[in-house]
C-alpha cells in the first residue's frame, strides 16, 4: 500500500473525530507569549473565553484541530465508527505530522489548539504515551501556549493520565453510555467502574493544584498546573436503550463526583459501515437538545433532578417543549410569579427568562417598578414567559389555566407527506 | 452650537477631553455635535458659541466608562452625540447605568453587545497568509478583514498577545495594523489586492473543514448564526460550504445505508483483555478480597459508586475499627477513612494512646451510598438490605485478621457486626461478646461528632468518643 498523503490522513482522521462533540477551547487560565519586556520564545495564548474560528455547516463551533493520532483501534465499541470490526480506511499520524499540522494552522489563525484523541493501538499505555508525546512536544519543544484538550484512555496508566493533566488545558475521559449493562452490550472492553476510577485520579489531581494554588506561601511561586480547564466527559444519546432519566441521572453523578466542566451529549449519527446491531437512523437532534437544557437547569436553574424526572414521560423528556416549560406546565399553581418581587430562584423557573435577563431584571427594578415594555426591551423572548408572570401593569387573567397553553408552545403536529 | 471634529473613527479619548470641558460648563447634548471622520457633516449649520462660564465636577461611573470606551468604536455616525446624552444625564442620577431597561442606556449595552461581538469575530475570522520569511528567519503573515465597526485598535492587542514571534499584519477598508515583533502601528487602511491571494496550508484546511462536517446534522441556520454570509467572502473554507449543503442529504442517506457486511480480518488479531470478569469465589487474602468488592454485584450502590472499598491495616492487627460506608474522599480515593471523619478517628486514637498504624479500619458497607444535592454528593444511611448484602465481605475479613477486639463506629457497623440493632447511648462503652464469641465494643462515628448540631456539645461528644477509645485500649491490654 502506498504511503497517504499527509492531506489523505487529515480527511480520515479528522472524519473520525467528528462524533465528539466536544470542541470548547474556554474556562482555561490566561496564557500569553508577550512577557513583561516583550515577546517570549514560542506562540500562542489563551484569553479565559473560547473562539470559535469557523462553524461548519451541521451548526458545531470548529475551534480546535480535532483529529485522531489513529483511527486503528483494537476495541470493538459497536457504536464507534472505528470499531475493530469496521472497515473503514485506516490511517496514522506521526506525532511530528500532528504538531506540526497544529503549528501551521494556528499560525493562521485557523483554530484555538489542539484536541487530540485516538483509536487504542497496541496497548492503552502504549497509545497514551503517544498522545502525552503530542503534548509534549507541543509545550516543550515548542513553547506552545494554546489550547490542548486531550481524550485520556481510562485503562492507561494513572501515571500518563496524569502526564496528560500537566500538559492539557482540559483533558477528557468519556463514558459513551450512561449504563454498565449497556456498556457490557456494546462496548465490551470498557467498563463503568474503570472510567470512573479514572475520572475520581483525575478530580483529586484537580483538588490537589486548586490547594496548591490556595495555600502557596509565596504569591509569585507557580504550583504545578493541572489541566486549568478541567475535565469533561461526552456521553452517546440514542444508541442503547436508556432512557432521559437514566442519562441524567448519571451526569448528575458524575458532576457532582467528579466536578466536571461539562458533560457532552451526542446524537447517534449514522456511520460508514455501521455496525449491524445498531442500524443507523437519523440522530436524535432534538432529543440531544433537550437532554442540554434539563442540563443546564440542573446546573445553573437550581432545578434538581427529581423535578426533571417528574416532567417525563417514560423518562423521556417532552421533544416538543422545553423541560422548564414543561415543568412550569405541570406546575401553574405556583404561576403567575410577580418579577417586581419575586426572589431570584423563583424568577429562573419562569420560562422564557434565562439566567442573565434575571439578573438584569433585578438590577433594573431596584431603579423602576417593572412594566410589560420593560420586560419586552430586556428579553426576545417575553412572549413565552406572558402566560406566567405579572408585572407593574400586566396579569395573566385566564391565560395561565386555559388548557390548551401547551399548544401555544408545542410546534404544529407534522403534517404526514403525501405520496406523489 | 458647538461642532466637535474627532481625528479617528475611535476616539475615545478625544471624545473624553471635550465631553469633560463641555459638560463641565455645562452645555446641553442639544447644543453639540461631535464629527468623526466618518460622519457626513455637510448638512450640519454651525454657529460657533464660546464656552459658557459655569464649572462643575464632571462625574461617570466605571462601567459607563468602560462601555464608553468600547462604544467609541462603533458605526454608529451619532454614537458620540449619544454618549453626550448619557454623560450629561448621569450628573443628574449616576445610578443611571443600572437602569437597564432605560432607552439610553439600553442603547449603549446594545451598542457595546455589537462592538464586543465584532471583536470576538475578528478574533476568530482573521485569516492570515504567509508572505514569506525575513532574513532573521521570522516568519510574515498578512490578512485582510472587513470588521462591522471601527475596531482594529480595539482588537489588535489580541494578536500581539498570540504571535508576538511572528510579523504581521492585519489590513481593513478604514484601518492596517502591523506588528513587526517590537510595536505594533498603524496605517492607512488598504484593499484586499494587498494581501496575497493563496497560503500553502489553506488546502488542508479545507480537507479539514469538509471532514469535520457531520452530514447527517445539517443546521444551516445555526452555522449563519454564528458565521454571517457577510463573513464568507475572506473566509477560504467558506468556499466549499455551498457543496456541502448541496451534497449533504444524499451523502446522510449513503451512511444509512452503510452497514458492516463482514468483520474487517483485523478484528481477529485484536487481543485486548478486559478485566472485567472476576468469578466469585471466597477470597484467600485481603488483596484478593478487595478484587472480589471491586466486582462486587450484590446491591445496587456499586453503581453510582467511583469503587468498592475495603479495609487496610497490618493482618495480625489486634484491634479492627469498623464503620459505617466509604464517604466522598474515600470513594475518590479509593481508601477508608481518609476524609474528615478519616481525620478525626486518627486524632482520637492518638488521643487515646493508640496508634491507627496498628489497626486495621473497614467498613460495614463498600460502596459510597450518596444522594446528589446541587453539586455536591450527601451521604445516605445504607439499609439494612445493603448492610445484610455486603455483611459476607465483612465477615470474611473477621475471618482473617481475626482481632482480638473489634470498635463498632456508629449504629450501622454495630447492627453488621450484631446481626441486629443497638442503641448507641445504652450499649456504648462496654465490652459486649456476638453469640460466636467475638469480643465487640460500640461508640459513636466520628461523622456523628461532625455534625453535632449543636457547636458547644461537639468537645464533649469527642470527650466521650476517646474515653471510650481508652476503654477499648485497657481491654487491649489486659
Ligand atoms: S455495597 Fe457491598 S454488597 Fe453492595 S455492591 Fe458494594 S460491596 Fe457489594
Amino acid at each position: 500500500m502506498a504511503a497517504r498523503s499527509l492531506i489523505d490522513k487529515l480527511a480520515i482522521l479528522a472524519d473520525a473525530a467528528k462524533y465528539d462533540a466536544s470542541c470548547a477551547s474556554s474556562g482555561t487560565a490566561t496564557r500569553s507569549s508577550m512577557g513583561q519586556n516583550g515577546p517570549k520564545q514560542g506562540l500562542g495564548s489563551t484569553e479565559g473565553m473560547g473562539i470559535c474560528h469557523a462553524y461548519a455547516p451541521d451548526g458545531r463551533c470548529i475551534s480546535l484541530l480535532k483529529v485522531l493520532l489513529t483511527n486503528f483501534c483494537i476495541f470493538d465499541c459497536r457504536y464507534c465508527v472505528n470499531r475493530v470490526s469496521s472497515n473503514v480506511d485506516r490511517a496514522r499520524f506521526s506525532v511530528s505530522e500532528v504538531v506540526q499540522l497544529t503549528l501551521d494552522f494556528y499560525k493562521r489563525n485557523y483554530i484555538e489548539g489542539l484536541f487530540l484523541s485516538s483509536g487504542i493501538i497496541q496497548s492503552p499505555d502504549y497509545t497514551m504515551e503517544q498522545i502525552v508525546d503530542v503534548a509534549r512536544t507541543l509545550r516543550e519543544e515548542h513553547q506552545f501556549r494554546g489550547y490542548i484538550h486531550l481524550k485520556t484512555i481510562p485503562e492507561a496508566d494513572p501515571l500518563l493520565i496524569a502526564r496528560a493533566g500537566e500538559l492539557a488545558d482540559r483533558v477528557s475521559i468519556n463514558v459513551e453510555l450512561p449504563k454498565e449493562s449497556s456498556l457490557e452490550h456494546f462496548a465490551p472492553e470498557k467498563s463503568q467502574p474503570v472510567i470512573r476510577k479514572a475520572m475520581a485520579g483525575v478530580k483529586l489531581r484537580l483538588d490537589d493544584a486548586r490547594d496548591a494554588q490556595a495555600n502557596r506561601l509565596i504569591r509569585k511561586a507557580k504550583p504545578p498546573v493541572f489541566a486549568p480547564g478541567g475535565q469533561s466527559t461526552q456521553m452517546i444519546i440514542g444508541a442503547d436503550a436508556s432512557t432521559d432519566t437514566d442519562i441524567l441521572k448519571t451526569s448528575t453523578e458524575l458532576y457532582s463526583g467528579y466536578g466536571l466542566r461539562r458533560v457532552y451529549y451526542s446524537a447517534f449519527s449514522p456511520m460508514q459501515d455501521a455496525s449491524l446491531d445498531l442500524p443507523p437512523v437519523k440522530p436524535p437532534l432534538m432529543r440531544e437538545h433537550r437532554l442540554y437544557q434539563a442540563d443546564w437547569l440542573l446546573q445553573f436553574y437550581q432545578f434538581e433532578r427529581s423535578e426533571i424526572d417528574a416532567s417525563t414521560t417514560n423518562g423521556m423528556l417532552d421533544l416538543d417543549i422545553d423541560p422548564k416549560l414543561a415543568w412550569a406546565l405541570r406546575h401553574r399553581s405556583q404561576f403567575p410569579i410577580d418579577v417586581n418581587r419575586a426572589p431570584r430562584h423563583l424568577l429562573l423557573r419562569i420560562p422564557g427568562l434565562g439566567a442573565k435577563t434575571v439578573d438584569r431584571l433585578i438590577e433594573a427594578r431596584r431603579m423602576t417598578s417593572i412594566r410589560l415594555a420593560d420586560l419586552i426591551k430586556l428579553t426576545k423572548t417575553a412572549k413565552k414567559a406572558m402566560p406566567f408572570i405579572q408585572t407593574a401593569d400586566y396579569q395573566p387573567g385566564g391565560l395561565l389555566d386555559t388548557d390548551n397553553l401547551r399548544a401555544r408552545f408545542a410546534p404544529p403536529p407534522e403534517q404526514l407527506a403525501l405520496a406523489v | 452650537m458647538h461642532r466637535i471634529s474627532l481625528q479617528q473613527h475611535a476616539d475615545f479619548e478625544g471624545w473624553r477631553v471635550q465631553a469633560r470641558a463641555l459638560c463641565s460648563a455645562k452645555v446641553h447634548p442639544s447644543q453639540i455635535r461631535f464629527i468623526p471622520p466618518d460622519r457626513d457633516n455637510t448638512l450640519l449649520d454651525f454657529g460657533v458659541t464660546d464656552l459658557p462660564q459655569v464649572r462643575r465636577k464632571v462625574i461617570a461611573s466605571e462601567d459607563f466608562m468602560d462601555r464608553a470606551a468600547r462604544v467609541a468604536c462603533h458605526n454608529d455616525p451619532d454614537r458620540y452625540d449619544r454618549l453626550y446624552q448619557l454623560l450629561w444625564r448621569l450628573q443628574d442620577t449616576p445610578s443611571l447605568m443600572r437602569n437597564t431597561v432605560d432607552d439610553d442606556v439600553r442603547w449603549l449595552i446594545d451598542a457595546d453587545k455589537a462592538i464586543r461581538r465584532d471583536r470576538h469575530k475578528m478574533h476568530a475570522f482573521v485569516r492570515f497568509r504567509k508572505v514569506g520569511d525575513t532574513d532573521q528567519g521570522r516568519e510574515q503573515f498578512m490578512a485582510w478583514f472587513e470588521p462591522s465597526h471601527f475596531i482594529v485598535d480595539l482588537a489588535s492587542g489580541f494578536f500581539t498577545r498570540r504571535f508576538p514571534n511572528m510579523d504581521w499584519a492585519i489590513v481593513t477598508p478604514y484601518r492596517t495594523a502591523i506588528w513587526n515583533g517590537e510595536s505594533l502601528c498603524f496605517a492607512p487602511g488598504g484593499t484586499r489586492d494587498d494581501v496575497p491571494e493563496e497560503d500553502c496550508v489553506e488546502d488542508q484546511w479545507k480537507t479539514y473543514f469538509a471532514s469535520i462536517f457531520n452530514p447527517a446534522r445539517l443546521k444551516v441556520g445555526a452555522m449563519t448564526a454564528e458565521m454571517p454570509k457577510k463573513y464568507w467572502r475572506n473566509l477560504p473554507e467558506a468556499a466549499l460550504i455551498p457543496d456541502l449543503i448541496k451534497t449533504a442529504k444524499g451523502r446522510e442517506r449513503n451512511l444509512i445505508r452503510s452497514l458492516n457486511a463482514a468483520p474487517n480480518p483485523l478484528a481477529a488479531k485484536a487481543t485486548y483483555q478486559p478485566r472485567r470478569v472476576i468469578p466469585d469465589q471466597t477470597p484467600q487474602d485481603i488483596p484478593a478480597l478487595w478484587k472480589q468488592v471491586e466486582a462486587c454485584r450484590r446491591c445496587d450502590l456499586w453503581q453510582g459508586a467511583t469503587q468498592g472499598v475495603a479495609g487496610v491495616g497490618p493482618k495480625d492487627a489486634a484491634l479492627m475499627i469498623i464503620g459505617e460506608q466509604p464517604g466522598d474522599q474515600e470513594d475518590l480515593a479509593g481508601q477508608p477513612f481518609i476524609g474528615p471523619a478519616g481525620q478525626l478517628l486518627t486524632q482520637a486514637l492518638t488521643d487515646a494512646g493508640l496508634s491507627r498504624e496498628q489497626v486495621y479500619v473497614t467498613n460495614a458497607v463498600k460502596h459510597f451510598k450518596y444522594e446528589v444535592r446541587g453539586q455536591r454528593r450527601i451521604h445516605r444511611n445504607p439499609t439494612i438490605a445493603e448492610i445484610r448484602a455486603c455483611n459476607a465481605w465483612l465477615e470474611q475479613e473477621i475471618a482473617m485478621i481475626k482481632p482480638q477486639l473489634v470498635l463498632c463506629l456508629g449504629g450501622s457497623a454495630a447492627r453488621a457486626v450484631n446481626g441486629k440493632p443497638v442503641k448507641i447511648s445504652e450499649v456504648r462503652g462496654r465490652p459486649m461478646t456476638r453469640a460466636d464469641g467475638l469480643p465487640f465494643f460500640v461508640t459513636s462515628h466520628p461523622a456523628y461528632i461532625l455534625r453535632v448540631q449543636r457547636y458547644e456539645d461537639a468537645p464533649k461528644a469527642y470527650q466521650e468518643m476517646v474515653a471510650d477509645l481508652k476503654a477499648v485500649a485497657d481491654l487491649l491490654a489486659a
